[in-house]
């Protein structure tokens, strides 16, 4: 992400589906595709654009290039100077970001809605006509630099999450992490960046989400002058990467650090994604989250490790799946003072074996899809979420149709479905375990 | 070129003001709150806030109010917390609270169909809260976890020794969350004496958008507070700030130091208030082409973000600032920070960045009004404020009249680099503490 975020929220309703009735589709002559999402209620909208391109996509010894591209992508065209493109924003009261994940990086400006044009004008000029000094290549490598040590080296969990992705993805580019290994961001240069952007950023491989108030016609009238008469790149390549051999043995990780004050055990299972036309056992995986650790009291973990055996303070379950490879699922406990991780590894693998044997509390089910229904009306309240929502889907492969068909498949998912996810999915010789904790040494010196 | 003359003629078409009808409405019961009213969507968003937060805390139980907020979830009337919670997720409401240290909020958004029982729901968790003893030891194990946590976290180190530097043994000078001495000693009373005396009328404010009506809101407002207390505990005396200028540095291990700076700052009912606001957007604001992210970040790559605010609060009000550098590049970046703080303070800003900043400003302000949640939110906080329901209105053109020489004028009247104190937690290298 370009821009340090200064306040983070999180809500459980963010990880639930939405849906949306006035959504329409476009794809230009040179391979764009524009979505237009309306909501009138606002003079305001949101520009996002979309490029299949990520960090798995990178080449092996260039880990970082596509992250460190989006902060390039801010320097100056043949028609802006370096930091204009968000002066100008700014000029508009408007805001912009971006950020990079594995599958897709993203661009993004929120104004007021006569002046999206402006921002689509911005955003073609520098979708092919970038310029980088050598200058301001070296400035921001170095902020890169301190981002990772913000973000990462900072943070024992990052950190931890970051080997237990390597751990994880044996053969595949998931287990790069995003950001980047430190000595390979550092050796990234103004013609890897170059030879990146002239490959990966054209009209054929983005998607333009426009979500506020505008209509199609306006937007595709918009698009057509702007994104139009760009050239599209013939160096897109097929997103075919490394798939993963059959994974025969658990991997199990501890990671010490001195800044730990709480650890915990963390663990991640490889896990189906969601895939075009074929949702149903991701739909049956983000049901089995929910149930298992997604709501704080009433879920199967919090019931069982918090309230009746009282040995976590915290616990949790999460899946997103929306990724154009395999996902992981993940479980999380951290224990109450004088409870070992070992112990509280081991509750969580009883309370996990109770699940497989037990089955679905179907009131709770019940409840979990009654707050599904109503995410459909509350997510319409925000239509940043909703452009998030679809540019997302877009990117890994999903159509419309799958993002719009999601809450029907997730209605849809019976207790069998969600047994067979689990059971399938409980598998350690897919996992990886993770304990974060403090050395020896520190504990001791605390007690 | 073509490209520049386009924008010249956008900035000019900037929007002038918020276009938003806010209705002021007066429950039967005499309960005010603020109202807009938009039926695109079957839901409403309420927000409640109580003046005090948790600088209420009494003498010795510092965090009682913050606990106190965090078990109102845990079971009301005959429901304990897993009975509260699945009627709640079943009605599919939300509902939120929290605590600040200058108010508690209440947040609760419901569909239109279950609008009624949503308020019978929250109406039990204001009114008869259960603070079972087994729901106050587990929130409690929570606080206390969080509180570990941040004995381990650089941010949370630097914010903790720069409270207690300004402001002492006022409520301002330590964390509402208490610490870990203070929460340890907590009992079920402790608890239920914060739930009085924060939760009252007479410190409440009332904000609602969305799915519902002007009388339809008044009804369900009387429904709901019947039975919250008449009057809280007196407010808390203003807080003093301690100016003590230099660099303190407390040790931690990591690739980087984390920086807070500041001195005294404006209160938000001073006439130089927007002139202030103008000069922090230059000077550190959100913006990206603010002089400091400029200099520190852009020109010499020496942090991944750096950011100032106006803190005016309800007691005190500061001029702060942060950042997070690799350890060999604080010593810099302290100096570069100082260096624009007085080069503000002596030079002012130009004729162009001040253009710039008010045509941001006045831009930005009508894109936050979108989304019923983000509504009820502004409204309720704009009633904390003082200001008037046709605040949204006027606001720019107040933004609008500030002049190059008041900008001048506020800039030395404010801009204090001898008085600045920045606290350092990490392992810098070439960083001097004065103390």
């Amino acid at each position: 992400m370009r821009l340090p975020l200064m306040a983070l929220s999180f809500g459980l309703a963010a990880a639930t589906p939405l849906y949306a009735e006035d959504v329409t589709t476009f794809a230009l002559k040179n391979g764009l595709e524009l979505v237009v999402i309306e909501d009138h209620r606002a003079p305001v909208v949101t520009q996002m654009v979309w490029y299949r391109i990520g960090a798995a996509d990178e080449t092996p010894g260039h880990s970082g290039i596509a992250h460190f591209f989006e902060h390039l992508m801010f320097q100056g065209t043949d028609d802006l100077a370096p930091g204009e493109f968000s002066a100008t924003v700014e000029a508009q009261g408007g805001n912009d970001n971006a950020f990079t994940s594995w599958d897709y990086t993203a661009y993004f400006q929120r104004v007021a809605s006569d002046r999206l044009g402006l921002m689509m004008q911005m955003e073609a000029d520098r979708m092919r006509d970038l310029t980088l000094s050598e200058e301001d290549v070296t400035t921001e490598r170095q902020v890169i630099v301190e981002e990772r040590g913000q973000r990462t080296d900072s943070d024992p969990g990052a950190l931890l999450n970051e080997q237990m992705a390597a751990a994880q993805y044996m053969n595949h580019p998931y287990g790069r992490p995003v950001i980047g290994w430190l000595h390979e961001i550092k050796a990234l240069t103004r013609e890897d960046a170059l030879a990146f952007y002239k490959a990966n950023y054209a009209p054929n491989n983005a998607i333009v989400v426009v979500a506020g108030d505008v209509t199609p016609e306006q937007a595709l009238k918009l698009a057509e002058t702007h994104y139009g008469p760009l050239e599209p790149s013939s160096d897109i390549l097929p997103r075919a990467r490394p798939v993963e051999p059959p994974q025969l043995a658990e991997r199990r990780i501890v990671l010490e650090d001195e800044r730990v004050s709480e650890p915990y055990v963390i663990r991640s299972y490889l896990a189906a994604e969601r895939n075009a036309g074929d949702q149903r056992k991701a739909a049956a995986l983000t049901l089995l989250a929910e149930l298992l650790g997604g709501n704080p009291t009433t879920s199967v973990f919090a019931r069982e490790l918090q309230f009746k055996r009282g040995v976590a303070t915290w616990s949790a379950a999460f899946y997103d799946g929306t990724s154009v490879d395999p996902d992981t699922f993940g479980v999380y406990v951290m224990p109450v003072p004088g409870v070992a991780l070992a112990d509280a590894e081991a509750a969580l693998d009883e309370v996990i074996a109770g699940f497989l044997k037990d089955g679905v509390n179907a009131e709770e089910l019940a409840r979990i899809k009654t707050q599904v229904r109503a995410s459909t009306i509350y997510g319409r309240d925000n239509a940043e979420g909703m452009a998030n929502m679809y540019g997302q889907a877009l990117a890994i492969g999903l159509t419309v149709k799958d993002v719009q068909e999601w809450p029907d498949i997730l209605e849809a998912v019976t207790a069998d479905d969600i047994m067979a996810a689990a059971t399938e999915v409980f598998d350690r010789k897919r996992a990886v375990t993770g304990w974060l904790q403090a050395p020896a040494a520190t504990k001791e010196a605390k007690e | 070129m073509m490209l520049r003359i386009a924008l010249f003629l956008l900035v000019m078409a900037t929007p002038l003001r918020a276009e938003i009808a806010i209705q002021e409405v007066t429950s039967p019961g005499g309960i005010k709150a603020w109202l807009v009213e938009d039926h695109n969507i079957p839901f409403m968003a309420l927000e409640l806030r109580f003046r005090g937060g948790t600088s209420l805390d009494q003498p010795g139980k510092r965090g009682a109010v913050n606990l106190m907020a965090a078990t109102l979830e845990e079971g009301a009337g005959e429901m304990d917390a897993q009975g509260f919670a699945m009627a709640r997720d079943g009605l599919a409401a939300h509902i939120g609270f929290g605590a600040e240290a200058d108010e508690i909020s209440v947040s609760m958004q419901t569909l239109t169909e279950n609008r009624g029982a949503a308020v019978d729901l929250l109406h039990l968790a204001l009114t008869a809260p259960r603070f079972d003893q087994d729901a106050v030891e587990r929130v409690k194990g929570q606080v206390l976890a969080g509180l570990r946590a941040e004995e381990q976290d650089p941010s949370a180190i630097a914010a903790k020794l720069s409270r207690v530097r300004a402001y002492g043994a006022h409520p301002y000078g330590s964390s509402g969350d208490g610490t870990i001495d203070s929460v340890t000693a907590l009992t079920r009373d402790d608890v239920v004496a914060a739930w009085q005396g924060a939760m009252a009328r007479d410190l409440i404010y009332v904000a609602a958008a969305g799915d519902i009506s002007a009388e339809e809101l008044g009804l369900l407002l009387d429904q709901l507070l019947v039975g919250v207390p008449a009057a809280g505990w007196p407010l808390p005396s203003k807080a003093v700030l301690n100016e003590k200028p230099g660099v303190v540095v407390q040790s931690f291990p990591g690739p980087q130091s984390v920086v807070l700076f500041g001195h005294g700052g404006i209160g938000f009912d001073d006439p130089d208030f927007f002139a202030a606001s103008l000069l922090n957007d230059i000077l550190g604001g959100g913006r990206f082409s603010a002089r400091l992210m400029q200099e520190v970040r852009e020109k010499r790559g020496l942090t991944y973000g750096i950011g100032t605010g106006l803190a005016s609060r309800d007691l005190s009000a500061e001029w702060v600032g942060q950042f997070q550098a690799s350890n060999d590049k604080v010593a810099e970046a302290i100096q570069v920070v100082r260096d624009e703080w007085a080069k503000m303070a002596t030079e002012g800003v130009t004729a162009e960045e001040l253009a710039t900043a008010k045509t941001y400003m006045t831009g930005a302000y009508p894109l936050r009004f979108d989304g019923n949640g983000q509504i009820a939110s502004i409204l309720v906080g704009m009633q904390m404020l003082g200001l008037s329901a046709d605040y949204p209105k006027t606001r720019n053109d107040k933004v609008n009249a500030v002049t190059m020489e008041d900008i001048s004028r506020v800039a030395k009247r404010l801009l204090k680099p001898e008085n600045l104190s920045f606290v350092v937690v990490g392992e810098p290298t070439g960083v001097e503490a004065t103390e």
